[in-house]
């Protein structure tokens, strides 16, 4: 696939090659080639977003939806009835769509909004401008990787409005639940779009990860070393890595799943009785598809959480007029975080029955992605230590994020003990930690992201107070949310489940998941907010009136405030130091492209 | 294009890198196939057989094929477009008849009991061999594409690049057989 598409972009690739004159008579582009099938990558960072934002809107909407249910119970809700139809019958979700929900929040989430979304934006945002570059390695491939996006998100759209209704088996599809169409309602057509939109998405993201891998070890500007470059870069080259040594094994995973469903295979399936009678399929093993699964799904996270460290990283030094402390160290982590993230999967195998002696060095392992994790932290905080920070909501936002990531990932290490895990596997207390340590963690990076380079990709500035009100009351709800819920793990009570009120142990925490659901629907309220700031500020944004509005050091600002296809209107700038001068010599900042001075030394 | 190479520093050209990535992504997904398949080897209930003759026959066709791709690159370098032209067009045909070998093996693994839907064992070869052929056809779709190419007669292109950056996947998949043959042959 990906080889045909290198060979089609031969001409492609040169687009923006033409010298300056040439440019200007080509740059009548019509709208579908500058809007549409746009092979800048600026605007195909924006498709991600948008693209993204939208899908940010329906996952989130799905969790209000669930939480009502297992919020209020026994309450039933007139108009739920009308959106949802037959799937809400007399007001309240049936088990079905219960779990059709839960699934699609999760599948949503991780794969459209916190991977495409998220490094799709600022990967292909940022790579060129910041390494200096005209564009991708192929803009036409990067090109294709939004389409292919697009049309996974199509499918997987599409799957929400099947008779059968949607995929039900939770995001991580395991057989035989989701190798047998007669298993449950969910588990028909449902799973096939399912597939097949993971199928498409895959290869998406595999065409937008060489193209990143591409453009940043070989396209750099004159003088930008490997160790000259921002964290940002560093952060986007090792997810785009991790994305395209795991995404394949997820893909073989799919393919055999896929054969067990409609083949008559039995790569998963064995032993298996539906309504009384045994199925033919011998010798399957639905552990097989876990560890394929989770060969991926665990280097997943990371593919969700490097990019915002990176955003995080670049903010903090930007918003604190200080440079990033242990800049090499930074690199190191993120370089021991991308090794480890291969080595952990079967930490979510614990309880499937797994070698207790191999289950230890999985313990081992996983605890010791710790060290680099505290590393970062550590550098973060002495990076923001005695600095003169400007409040703005981007270095909010990641503040916020160190205080989520510090908190969720501490939980990480309770549950990374497989003898801890017996107790607390598939409870509410694992909901709560990935939340913290990689939902709203990776949406305060995205956050941090699009408050700090909005200016870049519109020319605009967001409304500051909206952002500010957006902050605080996303992360103090985020808090309020997540929080009780490791206590109500720690009680035992299970994730998935449809309705805990018949148990007098979770009983108790009726009115604590009331609670949450109400907190639930205020911070949804507070990011429509956003996204009206979002689309608002795009049209009528103050506007930006110089080029460098946060007088950063990076070379994403030295280009014009709307700079065209191909970046730079003359030659590309040649770079003379590292990112993060800041705070120099009695200067506030020396951006990236001053030659070093006599009496100077470089960092 | 020269505009291009003298502004945007680079050591080898994008396309190529992405190549090697791509070739990377596509090892991984391999080795997802047969650590499963080790996994499942290591479980009760798996059944050995011999596998089918006719791979060693596409083993041999996929080997002269890597060949004629090397000579075509070769005669392209040195201008001799009517020789490279023959040499992709039988490059192409061998990658088809490499693809057909495969599924007369297919063909003759179900007429000795061993359908698809069999033995899991035998559902591993289907599997793996079956994704690899599609591999080597998506190879002989860039050919019939340099192919068209090579007989525009309005733009000519001098650039070895595509025809290198084929040349390279069409060994990868190559290599990338033999491994698959020596692993399905000893890991029976």
């Amino acid at each position: 696939m990906s080889n045909e598409a290198t060979l089609h972009s031969q001409q492609e690739v040169m687009h923006g090659a033409h010298d300056h004159h040439d440019h200007e008579h080509h740059h009548e582009d019509s709208f579908i080639s500058k809007y549409v099938f746009s092979m800048d990558h600026k605007m195909i960072a924006k498709q991600f977003l948008i693209t993204g934002i939208v899908w940010a809107i329906i996952g989130a909407f799905f969790s209000v939806l669930f939480r009502l249910q297992l919020g209020f119970p026994d309450a039933t809700f007139p108009w739920l009835e009308s959106i949802l139809g037959h799937w809400a019958k007399g007001g309240r979700i049936t088990a079905e769509a219960y779990y059709a929900l839960v699934t699609m929040h999760g599948t949503i989430l991780v794969f459209f909004v916190l991977t495409a979304g998220l490094s799709g934006t600022f990967s292909n945002l940022l790579i060129p401008l910041q390494v200096g570059a005209r564009d991708m390695a192929s803009p036409f491939m990067n090109c294709l990787s939004y389409w292919f996006f697009f049309l996974a998100s199509l499918v997987m759209m599409a799957s929400l409005f099947v008779q059968t209704g949607p995929a039900s088996g939770g995001w991580t599809m395991y057989p035989p639940l989701s190798a047998l169409g007669d298993a449950s309602i969910g588990s028909k057509i449902g799973v096939d779009l399912w597939l097949t939109s993971m199928a498409l998405f895959v290869v998406s993201q595999l065409l937008g990860g060489l193209n990143y891998i591409s453009t940043l070890l070989n396209m750099r500007t004159k003088g930008m070393a490997m160790t000259k470059m921002p964290l940002t870069i560093w952060s986007f080259f090792f997810t785009a890595v991790l994305g395209v040594l795991s995404f394949p094994v997820l893909l073989s995973g799919f393919i055999l799943l896929l054969m067990d469903r409609h083949a008559g295979t039995s790569f998963y399936l064995s032993d298996i009785f539906i309504a009384g009678k045994a199925l033919a399929n011998e010798g399957g093993s639905a552990i097989l598809y876990q560890h394929l699964f989770w060969f991926l799904g665990h280097p997943e996270v990371y593919i969700i959480i490097l990019p915002a460290m990176g955003m995080v990283s670049e903010v903090l030094a930007v918003s604190s007029r200080k440079p990033i402390f242990g800049y090499l160290a930074m690199i190191g982590s993120l370089f021991a975080i991308c090794i480890l993230a291969f080595l952990v999967w079967a930490h979510h195998m614990f309880v499937t029955g797994l070698n207790p002696f191999l289950g230890a060095f999985f313990v081992l392992l996983t605890l010791l992605i710790a060290v680099p994790s505290a590393i970062k932290v550590f550098n973060w905080i002495t990076t923001i230590w005695k600095g003169n920070i400007n409040f703005t909501p981007a270095s909010l936002f990641s503040i916020g994020f160190v205080s989520t990531f510090i908190s969720g990932g501490l939980t990480g290490i309770w549950l990374g003990n497989s003898s801890i895990d017996i107790h607390l596997h598939d409870t509410m207390f694992v909901i709560a930690h990935f939340h913290i340590v990689m939902g709203v963690s990776a949406f305060f990076g995205m956050f941090a992201g699009i408050y700090h380079w909005f200016p870049k990709m519109y020319g605009r500035f967001m409304n500051q107070t909206i952002g500010y009100i957006h902050f605080w009351v996303t992360m103090i709800g985020a808090y309020l949310i997540f929080w009780p819920m490791h206590y109500e793990g720690m009680a035992g009570m299970p994730r998935r489940y449809y309705d805990v009120s018949g148990w007098a142990s979770f009983k108790q925490f009726g009115g604590l998941n009331e609670f949450i659901t109400i907190v639930v629907i205020l911070v949804f309220a507070v990011q429509l907010l956003f996204v009206f700031n979002f689309f608002y500020s795009i049209f009528k944004g103050r506007k930006l009136t110089t080029q460098n509005p946060w007088n950063a050091t990076t070379l994403e600002w030295t280009t014009p405030i709307h700079a065209g296809h191909g970046n730079w209107p003359g030659e590309i700038p040649e770079v003379y130091r590292w990112a993060y001068d800041y705070s120099k010599d009695g200067r506030d900042f020396i951006p990236q492209t001053e030659p070093i001075g006599p009496n100077e030394s470089a960092h | 294009m020269d505009t291009m190479t003298l502004e945007q520093r680079k050591k080898i050209h994008p396309h190529k890198y992405s190549l090697w990535i791509a070739m990377g992504s596509i090892t991984m997904m391999f080795i997802g196939f047969t650590s499963a398949y080790i996994v499942k080897r290591s479980q009760a209930n798996w059944l050995a057989f011999e596998l089918p003759h006719i791979f060693w026959i596409s083993t041999a066709v996929i080997l002269t094929s890597s060949l004629t791709i090397h000579l075509a690159l070769k005669q392209f370098r040195e201008r001799n477009m009517q020789r490279y032209k023959q040499l992709i067009t039988l490059t192409a045909f061998l990658g088809v008849a490499f693809a057909a070998c495969q599924w007369i093996g297919f063909s003759q693994l179900k007429s000795v009991g061993l359908p698809l839907n069999g033995p899991v064992s035998a559902s591993f070869i289907y599997v793996i061999v079956g994704v690899h052929m599609l591999h080597v056809l998506g190879g002989v779709v860039a050919l019939l594409i340099m192919f068209g190419r090579a007989y525009r007669t309005r733009v000519r292109t001098y650039s070895a690049v595509p025809i290198e950056v084929a040349a390279t996947y069409w060994h990868f998949v190559d290599v990338l057989w033999i491994y698959l043959l020596i692993f399905l042959s000893i890991a029976r």
